[in-house]
């Protein structure tokens, strides 16, 4: 038994963690989502702390730690400047522009040669990441965002969501909590961009695309975002998914775009649905007598 | 007695639209006033210029002689004033309970540590919050329902959640946009009997309406607004038989100004 | 040269506004922010590749086949995806991220087909010749660009201002259940303008190949991203706010290739935006229109 799960680990371990960046990563949009903003720059902040970490601990040899703390305060930062002018807008708006701004993102690492090794990317990242690091991380992140759920903060966060105007005449700081949640948000993609790129130990300006970009929305939206589950399956099943259908791997990113697309057809709310489950547990009940 | 709510010669124009001209009244503490006036004559456009929606072209709006203009609307709110819309603005998603607990949003006073460890001022606060909103539910009779969803609720109920709501951001001055729009006779009186209880509780309310029944039933003070200006002031008496006032509203078939002042009390 | 460069520009520009139009119009009357328009776009420059290598076609044939073919992709999109989310009535951000998801998969399937290298016009099909005007060397092809963003946006202005069915258009983009109560046909209208938007999204696609002389499947993706700049800068949803915005946005790019450097030429929409954002949330032109159910 020992071997066999030690066997299972040398083989799938990148697998099982980079399922766990991924969670970190759709729980970043879950947060955002969950103030009615679809921020779309996340994976370009994923980059950021991606790169920040890895320069830091490549050239400078800084403490893992340090270099994850550098890696979130970098991209919170970023997405506080950014959010400054685009919070302003709603919806569709701030959808759109963030959406851009990650493309500036990616246009400035892949400028920015000296530093990030441009097009060809950072070569030789210490893999520093350990199995327990991203457990912790997952833990923490699904911690801290449980308990702002049950708070004035995250209560805060949904009434903006459904009512902006009703929101802000309720005493409630719109703008200060959506740059809250945005900058948040950032930080957790942060996080998960210094986690994945020190397992991997290569990372290129490609990954943190629009592809990427995606990517995430799809894991977030297709696990649902009723409950903090939600991500953590998506990110799960879209992770797993390349790996069971083999022979789809080269297209993946089309896999992802119609799984986007069906999920919003035809299950919107998510696999992850509360209410859903609530109804099919009735039925089988039923069924059961 | 200072005033209250002061406006003072408020204008509002967009573009070439005068949509409020030389506007002034006041509201004092402790009473129940009243705006009315045909539809289009500017009186929702009152309440978003006090709250903070739109910011006046000319003129001053004081809370207790502080200036209210340019502030930002959850500023003000937490001035002391709040409000509720024509078309209601519930939080449909949410329970009534949390409905009302949003109301309380500044009054929670614990900080990032103590939610994230439910340090013992996190937890008092929250049940604060949770008993005090089940308080206001019971003055709306709505606490019943404490834990259903608002997208449920009967239109009347709906707005009766609004004005819980309201409350529960602790105001000097409650605002109410059209309460009893929509409502049956019995849900009126009732309303009319909750607002006078709002009251006596030490709530200064000012209302829009147009049910004249209700307006004259519970106002102490009412303000005419006919095109953007105000063309009488006065006790319900003294409105009822204005000359202008019945012109304003002539051939409408708004309820008949034929009640008895006074008749909630 | 100052006059050449802002020569330049304008073809650039001109393709930049007819793109953004489609993008608008899309907006403007279906009230839906369609991201696959960037793909689509990328379809109307494969079509016209395509009629031009398989079918021997002259150039203004493809150009013409591919505003058929992108135009016919845009209503697939209307009915299969954007109808059933219409139905449900559900909130602006789910036709957003279905579009998202659509694009990108229309992307990977084209560069699954075709590859992703580089794919050129071949040479016989581009127009050559120059000639000079007033000092500056202009190529025919510069001049043809032009000409037909111009013809296309004139077509478009006077339809929408002139005609009933422009009317009926401005009406639908101000309320479409008002303009059902009319006696208005939305529907067809929503059929007929995402038609229209994807194709003139098609030629701009063949416009650009022809301009910069490369296709490759993700060529979209830059111009989706533009597209976005230019109708926030010109505020969304206004038509004209969007023309003027990509003029200006292509004046913006090649002025600041040619004085600093063209690394950082898709980045110029971006800073542009970020910088008028700061000072003009409601963006250069326009107001933001809210628009009532």
């Amino acid at each position: 038994m020992i071997e066999f799960l030690d066997n299972f680990w040398s083989v799938y371990s990148n697998l099982v963690l980079s399922l766990g960046t991924n969670a970190l990563l759709a729980l970043s949009i879950y947060l955002t989502l969950s103030c009615g903003m679809l921020a779309m720059a996340n994976a370009a902040f994923m980059g950021i702390g991606a790169y920040t970490s890895s320069i830091l601990t490549m050239n400078y040899g800084w403490p893992f730690p340090l270099a994850i703390a550098a890696g979130m305060a970098a991209p919170a930062l970023v997405a506080f400047i950014i959010g400054r002018p685009t919070l302003r807008l709603s919806g569709v708006y701030l959808a759109m522009a963030t959406l851009a701004f990650g493309e500036v993102v990616r246009l400035c690492i892949l400028r920015a040669e000296g530093l990030t090794g441009g097009a060809l990317g950072l070569n030789g990242i210490p893999q520093l990441t350990q199995w327990w690091h991203v457990l912790l991380a997952v833990v923490l992140v699904l911690f801290l965002l449980a308990r702002l759920r049950r708070s004035k903060i995250g209560r805060a966060f949904e009434a903006i969501k459904e009512d902006e105007t009703a929101a802000g005449l309720m005493g409630i700081d719109v703008n200060g909590h959506k740059m809250l949640a945005f900058a948040l948000g950032a930080a957790i993609a942060g996080l998960g961009g210094v986690l994945n790129a020190h397992l991997t130990f290569f990372i290129g300006p490609q990954e943190f695309g629009f592809d990427r970009g995606v990517e995430i929305l799809t894991m977030t939206i297709l696990g649902g975002i009723n409950s903090l589950f939600g991500p953590v399956i998506g990110a799960a099943i879209i992770t797993l998914l390349p790996e069971l259908l083999r022979s789809f791997k080269d297209y993946r990113a089309v896999a992802n775009g119609l799984i986007l697309v069906l999920i919003v057809l035809f299950l919107p709310k998510g696999l992850w649905n509360p209410a859903w489950m609530r109804k099919v547990a009735g039925l089988a009940k039923r069924g059961a007598k | 007695m200072s005033d209250l709510l002061k406006l003072t010669s408020v204008s509002r124009h967009f573009g070439g639209l005068k949509v409020l001209q030389d506007v002034s009244f006041a509201v004092k503490p402790g009473t129940i006033s009243g705006l009315i006036g045909p539809n289009g004559a500017g009186k929702t456009t009152v309440f978003n210029l006090i709250t903070g929606l739109l910011p006046p072209t000319t003129g001053d709006i004081t809370l207790d002689g502080a200036s209210l203009v340019g502030r930002k609307p959850h500023a003000i709110t937490r001035s002391g004033v709040a409000r509720t819309f024509q078309n209601i603005r519930i939080f449909k998603e949410m329970t009534l309970l949390e409905n009302v607990i949003v109301g309380m949003h500044r009054h929670l006073d614990y900080g990032v540590p103590g939610l994230v460890f439910a340090l013992p001022g996190y937890r008092a606060a929250e049940k604060r919050a949770r008993d005090r909103a089940r308080e206001l539910l019971s003055w709306m009779k709505l606490d019943h329902k404490a834990d259903d969803l608002a997208d449920n609720l009967s239109y009347g109920a709906q707005r009766r959640l609004e004005i819980a709501r309201a409350l529960a951001t602790e105001p000097r001055l409650l605002l109410l946009d059209e309460p009893v729009a929509g409502m049956n006779s019995t849900e009126k009186t009732e309303l009319m009997r909750e607002i006078v209880t709002i009251q006596g509780r030490g709530y200064t309310v000012f209302m829009i309406e147009h049910d004249m029944r209700f307006v004259m039933g519970l106002c102490e003070r009412i303000s005419v607004l006919n095109f953007g200006k105000i063309i009488a002031e006065g006790g319900p008496e003294q409105i009822r038989g204005d000359p202008q006032v019945i012109e304003a509203y002539l051939g409408r078939e708004d309820d008949e100004v034929s009640v008895t002042p006074g008749d909630a009390r | 040269m100052l006059e050449q460069q802002l020569f330049n520009a304008l073809s650039l520009g001109c393709v930049y506004a007819l793109f953004a139009l489609g993008f608008t119009l899309i907006f403007g009357v279906l009230g839906v922010v369609n991201l696959s328009q960037g793909a689509v776009f990328m379809l109307g420059a494969y079509a016209a590749l395509t009629a031009i290598n398989q079918l021997h076609a002259p150039l203004w044939a493809a150009i013409a086949f591919a505003f058929a073919f992108s135009g016919l992709v845009g209503l697939l999109i209307d009915r299969l995806l954007l109808k059933p989310l219409r139905k449900r009535d559900a909130p602006h951000l789910i036709p957003m991220i279905a579009t998202i998801g659509l694009g990108l998969a229309m992307n990977s399937l084209v560069q699954g087909l075709f590859g992703a290298e580089n794919q050129r016009f071949p040479s016989e099909v581009l127009p050559q010749d120059s000639l000079q005007i007033a000092g500056i060397s202009v190529t025919v092809l510069e001049l043809g660009i032009i000409l037909v963003s111009f013809v296309l946006m004139t077509v478009l202005m006077l339809t929408l201002n002139r005609t009933q069915l422009g009317r009926a258009l401005r009406a639908i983009a101000e309320s479409p259940k008002a303009a059902r109560l009319l006696g208005i046909n939305v529907d067809g209208l929503f059929m007929l303008t995402s038609f229209v938007a994807a194709g003139l999204g098609g030629i701009a696609g063949v416009l650009i190949g022809l301009y910069s002389n490369a296709l490759f499947p993700l060529m979209g993706q830059p111009m989706l991203h533009k597209g976005i700049a230019v109708i926030i800068l010109g505020g969304m949803g206004d038509i004209r706010g969007a023309m003027l915005a990509g003029l200006f946005l292509g004046f913006a790019e090649v002025l600041s290739v040619a004085y600093i450097g063209s690394d950082m030429r898709d980045a110029v929409a971006f800073g542009l935006l970020f910088l008028v954002l700061l000072v003009r949330p409601k963006g250069l032109f326009g107001t933001v229109q809210e628009r009532k159910v």
